[in-house]
């Protein structure tokens, strides 16, 4: 059931203004990198940063705005013999889809057309595992608040935290206690944070750990092995799927 | 068809629905009044399973609702407003409830062809006026001719037209024996469709009578009777 009304809210979104925009943006950006830098190695990097700014900020508000705009949408499709699970799931992967897609043709074709690399093929990876996990946090955010205004701000505070707060607290702890060996204390936080986690396996295929120093040669050791990679993949999937479980569990009770 | 017992809503502090006890029977149209906030929703949305009771029971077609989604088939929802994606076109709308209800094949084209909706549904929700729109699930809610029907004030938006041909169909409806739940602040659609009004102050059934019986008791129009009845009972109150 879920897959019949996923189609139709992946269809619709994909005609919406915002997702051409989006997708023209990440295209022309990606497209104007390349050209420039002659350099797809340098290109990844430039187009790391920017992924890792856009694409939790795009996920999370149009993540948000798109559940409160679907309010009464989601209450038709509720009043049909379908059970909560069903339309939660459509919704989620209908726009997990559709901002994937975006990025996928916006930031991925240039990628390709110029020569797709394991870093880049890996920089496209973290950008799709980012949105669904963003979407899912968009959607936690909209279901534990009734106003539109909160939930967006929510969402805010969220990306602010994930892309640069969070950031700035390691370096203050770096700092702080720079006399103590800090290196396996902060490997675990950066694993906490998806946006820093996709950041460091992409840094780690594209040989310039070394200049992370003493740091960045633990991460390599650990990232990259089998275990190291197989960790983040399901750190990753995790980061999709807790915060997008426990949005389903206050959706199937939630009085609309 | 409709059952509810000691039904009870709160949200936060507000107590919305205090103890309703209601039974709906079928080929009757029956009226939900009263002033904002007295839980006419939030009852339509509780039958409808889109606000879950604190406690207290829902049976449609004598089965208790409670964690059920199947019954819905039994029920066309047509809804106050709907502000649907702007991107959906309207003949994707009708695929949609379609592939979910399955059970049903022989569809009932009536008001989609009254409305003429086939001859704009390649356009897209955004572009469709408020009274369109309305229409539109009109047009949804009979489509299954499903035996309950769930209408919140159907005709807010429609025009004059649009509200005959709607009001036919409700009691087309009602004489074909289904169970007709209107909704609605107008006085004049209640006394046209309604055989019983149920009329709801501060989450509890401040009376619940047949049409002629509000009418004939009190004397005038239906809307002075039901402005003399709430005065009478206020006056006993104070006794």
């Amino acid at each position: 059931m879920s897959v019949k009304i996923l189609k139709y809210i992946f269809l619709e979104l994909v005609r919406s203004k915002f997702i051409l925009i989006y997708t023209a943006f990440l295209f022309t950006f990606s497209f104007a990198v390349i050209y420039i830098g002659h350099d797809t190695a340098k290109a990844v990097v430039t187009l790391l940063n920017i992924s890792l700014f856009v694409v939790p900020l795009v996920s999370l508000i149009f993540g948000t705005i798109h559940f409160y705009n679907s309010g009464e949408y989601i209450q038709l499709l509720l009043t049909q013999p379908v059970n909560r699970r069903s339309i939660f799931l459509a919704e989620y992967f209908g726009l997990s889809f559709s901002l994937s897609a975006a990025f996928l043709a916006g930031a991925g074709l240039p990628l390709l057309i110029y020569g797709l690399s394991i870093s880049a093929a890996l920089l496209l990876f973290t950008g799709v595992m980012l949105t669904f996990i963003f979407v899912s946090l968009s959607f936690l955010s909209s279901v534990l608040n009734k106003d539109k205004v909160k939930g967006i701000g929510l969402s805010v505070i969220i990306w602010l935290v994930m892309s640069l707060i969070y950031d700035g607290l390691i370096l203050v702890i770096l700092f702080a206690f720079s006399e103590y060996p800090l290196e396996k204390f902060i490997l675990i936080l950066t694993t906490l944070n998806p946006v820093d986690l996709s950041r460091i396996l992409i840094l780690l295929q594209l040989d310039i750990s070394a200049l992370m120093g003493f740091t960045g040669a633990l991460f390599r050791d650990f990232f990259g092995s089998i275990t190291g990679m197989v960790t983040a993949l399901i750190l990753l999937l995790l980061w999709a799927a807790l915060p997008g479980l426990a949005a389903l569990k206050v959706f199937s009770k939630k009085n609309f | 068809m409709i059952r509810t017992e000691k039904l009870k809503k709160k949200y936060g502090r507000f107590e919305v629905l205090k103890d309703i006890d209601i039974n709906l029977a079928q080929g009757q149209v029956t009226g939900l009044m009263g002033p904002n906030g007295s839980g006419k929703s939030t009852f339509l949305k509780s039958i409808l399973g889109l606000v879950i009771p604190d406690s207290g029971k829902i049976f449609v077609k004598e089965k208790d609702i409670k964690n059920k989604f199947d019954y819905r088939k039994y029920i066309g929802y047509m809804p106050q407003t709907a502000n649907y994606p702007e991107n959906l076109k309207v003949k994707e709308l009708f695929k949609i409830v379609k592939d979910i209800r399955t059970d049903k094949k022989d569809y009932d084209y009536e008001l989609y062809e009254n409305f003429r909706i086939g001859e704009t549904e390649n356009k897209f929700f955004g572009q469709l006026s408020g009274g369109y729109k309305q229409r539109v699930t009109a047009a949804v809610a009979f489509l299954f001719d499903p035996e309950i029907l769930i209408l919140d004030e159907p005709t807010s938006s429609l025009d004059p037209v649009s509200v005959e041909i709607l009001k036919e169909k409700i009691i087309k409806s009602k004489t074909d024996g289904k169970l007709v739940l209107v909704c609605s602040h107008l006085v004049p659609d209640v006394s046209e469709l309604a055989d019983r009004l149920v009329y709801l102050l501060e989450g509890k059934i401040l009376f619940d009578k047949l049409i002629p019986e509000i009418v004939n008791g009190s004397g005038g129009t239906l809307g002075q009777s039901i402005k003399k009845i709430i005065e009478k009972i206020n006056s006993d109150n104070e006794c």
